[in-house]
């Protein structure tokens, strides 16, 4: 199938890629399937979370081992229920981020994580009850301090 | 909105699965219990707020992305 995107135009799509979100995101309740796609062909810690139904709807995900290597969480029995998780194997883990400008200022949303069944094609932004983690961390923190800016 | 008064040990029942319980006040703070099935997701409302809000954000992200991520790329 063809879905029209925010930064991709129209795009082609198989039924298999989508992944329902069965309750939705918070603030968005009613988009209920999305799709992940890699924001380039090459290698690339960013994804776009493409909502299938609404195309100006689209979140910037990261790949979060790759900006916040310590990022660690563990999920309650509750949501592996509700994700069908058999096994670590089956599951991917993105965060939301927020783009600003300049792109320094960009936040990763690390108390929202998003995580999906990728077999099962099932997900969740699930709210995590961490203190440490918020929904605003730079995630050019650690590379401008170790570039001594 | 509905305003019941209940002291502690007291609960209020919500349809058919879901409780809540004062289980104790200490000054300003008061300690709930909430019985509810596990599909039910329950947060604490600022924190549920702030996730709502940070999406909103985050879906209005420039739309000339990849000028933006392309340039990082480079640098």
């Amino acid at each position: 199938m063809k879905i029209q995107t925010r930064y991709f135009g129209e795009v082609q799509i198989s039924e298999d890629e989508i992944v329902k979100f069965k309750q939705g995101l918070p603030g968005f309740n009613i988009e209920k399937e999305f799709v992940i796609l890699p924001f380039s062909e090459e290698e690339t810690p960013y994804h776009i979370l493409q909502s299938v139904s609404t195309p100006s709807l689209a979140f910037v995900l990261g790949n979060p081992f790759v900006f916040f290597p310590d990022y660690e969480f563990e999920l309650s029995e509750s949501v592996t229920e509700l994700l069908e998780i058999q096994s670590e194997k089956e599951v991917a883990v993105y965060i939301i981020l927020t783009i600003n400008e300049p792109f320094e200022k960009t936040t990763a949303n690390l108390k929202a994580p998003v995580v999906i069944n990728l077999n099962k094609g099932i997900g969740k932004q699930v709210v995590l009850n961490k203190e440490e983690y918020e929904t605003k961390h730079f995630i050019m923190k650690e590379a401008v301090s170790k570039e001594g800016r | 909105m509905l305003v019941l008064t209940r002291k502690p040990n007291e609960s209020i029942q919500i349809g058919e699965d879901i409780e809540i319980k004062v289980l104790s006040i200490d000054g300003d703070q008061i300690k709930l219990g909430i019985d509810a099935p596990r599909h039910v997701d329950i947060h604490r409302k600022e924190i549920y707020t702030a996730i709502q809000q940070e999406n909103n954000s985050a879906s209005q992200s420039p739309i000339n992305l990849f000028e933006t991520l392309n340039i990082v790329k480079k640098s």
